[in-house]
């Protein structure tokens, strides 16, 4: 069985003056131990889907259908306090931005220990024992020490570091992670990146990880969606999807995407900029970008083609 | 070869911030945010300048623009100190932003959200003596430079237009007043990739049609190496290595240079890195390490790089680096193996 299984998602936000269709109809499984990287552009869906897995997108203005499941746990029709114990124990979340994240006025260590005593009801003494394992384990250095420090005294690489202990304390199946290397430094980028594989690897869990950056999905992903207007547009192993991408999108995503190595060259651009989703798209959404749209493309929307592990929803695409 | 004209050069530039004192009036530091900076720009080039967070790349750009006062040194353009007075040879502001304009990573907070598009254009050309109908007129012939549409464009407000469009207002106001120089710092960073291209390529067109000159700063190595034809690293304020865009891309000299590089994520799975390249982030740079600033994080580092502040060592045509493992008789067992 599945970790997780999503079956046609959609997710609209409503509030007095808009309607956004966010998401319109995603499916996808993950399975235990896999790392799925959903790639896509501001705007596309990629945080709400991911958000959708928590449900942790607000309650008053989200409207959602279609079926998820996490780890045999029904997402949509769990309670509040069934929810309570999913997220944390099951499923767990990082950030982009760990300094909101976290909590400025508690201590790292008591950050830690509060999450493992809500769901496990070990004694503090065992807690604060379980979460110095925590921050060796993230390679945090002088570890015993940093339980006590605060938030704003540690550096940006250690306060990622301590964000992904407090997620990781409770054993979760799993890792959500919503580009959580975007903010930083080139040099510590990498470090976050191979102790993320690392730990998945040695925890066995399954991670989603969203971005926006090639170069963060080539380093971790076995497996890729790229997502465009709400919609999956492409899935496929990792190495194919990036030398061989179907998508009219994700070849002008990979076209655009400065390498190393381009000094001078013109960079192809995909023109214009993504559709508003204030109504559902009635055709493909990439339709009035695409260089090799037909009139066909306009009409309906191109469901998704399987072809062996990859997968692409465009009917121009040769699978 | 002849080498290009200077444009414009810095001179021992530093820049320190004094924290806040306290209670007792007693201040606990200063933030060495750039430290001694000595590079030269020449005319119709691209200089990239890149480093981590920290490193002083903005505060460079904002010294540069004479948006903050130095410490110390001095910023010379065409042969005129910037900002001093004219009886002594120097260039005053007015005369000097003229020639010099900047684009920021923020589209919307530099743009007033009170004035339209061509407004905001034609704003500076206002300042430095057009009528308001040769301002406006230039405005709209900045516009369509940039491919938007003056008709359609000229009249938006800046929370009316994407992303992509508010950067392209933004080169089109820095261009207003026919700059020579245009400081562009992190100008695609905020953008999605598909637009980053575009913007990339008009800043190219751009700086072709208008003879331009720019500083380019940015964290994306991969762009700097694009648009860049030499490139400056910089590390806790200071230059690590400066050099041609090929031989720092491909003959790396400074450690630091080398660990950045490698630190590049890959999009292709069989080539991913096992290790990281440096351990820890950078240090804090209100106390910066003595001697080479990156001793605390080299892998080469030896005694002497505590004790000494390395000098730029020579090591190609206008290619030089910051480290003692290419300074003859450094005391650098690296440098002694070089000699012998």
């Amino acid at each position: 069985m599945s970790l997780v299984e999503v079956r046609d998602l959609t997710i609209t936000f409503v509030t007095r003056d808009r309607t956004v269709h966010a998401v319109g109809g995603v499916d996808f499984d993950l399975a235990a131990g896999e790392v799925l990287c959903i790639l896509g552009e501001s705007g596309s869906g990629k945080s709400v889907t991911l958000r959708a897995l928590m449900a942790l997108n607000p309650p008053r203005t989200t409207r959602v259908t279609g079926a998820i499941k996490v780890g045999g746990h029904d997402i949509t029709a769990a309670s509040p306090s069934q929810l309570e114990d999913i997220r944390g124990g099951v499923v767990s979340m990082i950030f982009q931005e760990p300094m909101t994240a976290l909590d400025p006025v508690f201590t790292i260590g008591r950050q830690i220990e509060e999450t493992i005593t809500r769901h496990e009801g070990v004694s503090r003494a065992t807690a604060r024992a379980r979460a110095l394992d925590l921050l060796e384990l993230v390679q945090i250095p002088s570890a015993r020490r940093r339980l006590d420090a605060y938030p704003h005294e540690l550096s940006g690489g250690l306060r990622q570091r301590a964000m992904i202990a407090i997620a990781l304390s409770c054993r979760p199946k799993l890792l959500l992670a919503d580009e959580p290397t975007t903010a930083l430094d080139a040099t510590v980028q990498i470090q976050v990146l191979l102790l993320l594989r690392r730990l998945q690897q040695e925890l066995g869990m399954g991670v989603i990880f969203v971005t926006h950056d090639l170069g963060v999905a080539g380093e971790i992903a076995d497996r890729v969606a790229v997502m465009y207007a709400g919609r999956f547009v492409e899935q496929g192993p990792v190495a194919e999807l990036m030398t061989q991408p179907l998508h009219p999108y994700a070849q002008g995503l990979l076209g655009a995407t400065v390498h190393a190595g381009q000094r001078g060259v013109r960079l192809t651009t995909i023109p214009g900029s993504p559709p508003a989703l204030d109504t559902p798209p009635t055709g493909c959404a990439f339709a009035p970008r695409c260089a090799i749209a037909l009139p066909a493309c306009s009409l309906s929307v191109p469901a998704l083609r399987h072809a062996g592990a990859r997968a692409a929803s465009c009917f121009r695409a040769t699978l | 070869m002849t080498t290009p004209p200077i444009l414009l050069s810095v001179r021992g530039l530093q820049c320190h911030f004094p924290l806040k004192s306290d209670l007792f009036g007693r201040s606990p530091g200063v933030v060495r945010a750039v430290d001694g900076l000595d590079f030269a720009l020449f005319a119709g080039e691209t200089l990239g300048i890149v480093g981590e967070s920290g490193c002083g790349k903005s505060t460079t750009s904002r010294l540069i623009m004479a948006l903050q006062k130095p410490t110390a040194g001095e910023v010379i353009f065409e042969g005129q100190a910037v900002g001093s007075d004219q009886a002594a040879g120097g260039l005053p502001l007015k005369a000097y932003f003229r020639q010099v304009q900047m684009v920021f990573q923020d589209s919307s907070a530099s743009l007033n959200p009170r004035l339209t598009i061509a407004e905001s254009i034609a704003f500076a050309p206002k300042v430095h003596g057009l009528s308001h109908r040769d301002a406006t007129a230039a405005a709209h012939d900045m516009l369509d430079a940039v491919g938007l549409d003056p008709a359609r464009f000229a009249q938006r407000y800046p929370h009316e237009l994407s992303g992509g469009q508010r950067q392209r207002v933004n080169i089109a106001r820095a261009l207003a007043l026919r700059p020579r120089l245009v400081i562009l710092d992190e100008p695609v960073s905020a953008l999605d990739k598909s637009v980053e291209a575009q913007v990339l390529n008009l800043l190219a067109d751009l700086k072709q049609r208008f003879g331009l000159t720019y500083l380019f700063i940015s964290h994306d190595l991969n762009v700097v190496q694009h648009v860049s034809d030499r490139v400056l690293v910089m590390y806790l304020g200071q230059i690590a290595e400066l050099g041609p865009v090929d031989a720092i891309f491909d003959a790396p000299a400074h450690p630091y240079t080398r660990a950045l590089l490698a630190s590049r994520p890959t999009l292709i799975p069989g080539q991913r890195r096992a290790e990281a390249p440096l351990a820890g982030d950078p240090p804090n740079p209100i106390n910066p390490p003595s001697g080479c600033r990156f001793r605390t994080r080299c892998a080469h580092a030896e005694p002497p790089c505590a004790d000494t502040r390395p000098p730029r060592a020579a090591i190609g045509p206008g290619h030089d680096a910051a480290c003692l493992m290419h300074l003859p008789r450094s005391g650098h067992s690296a440098a002694q193996a070089r000699a012998a």
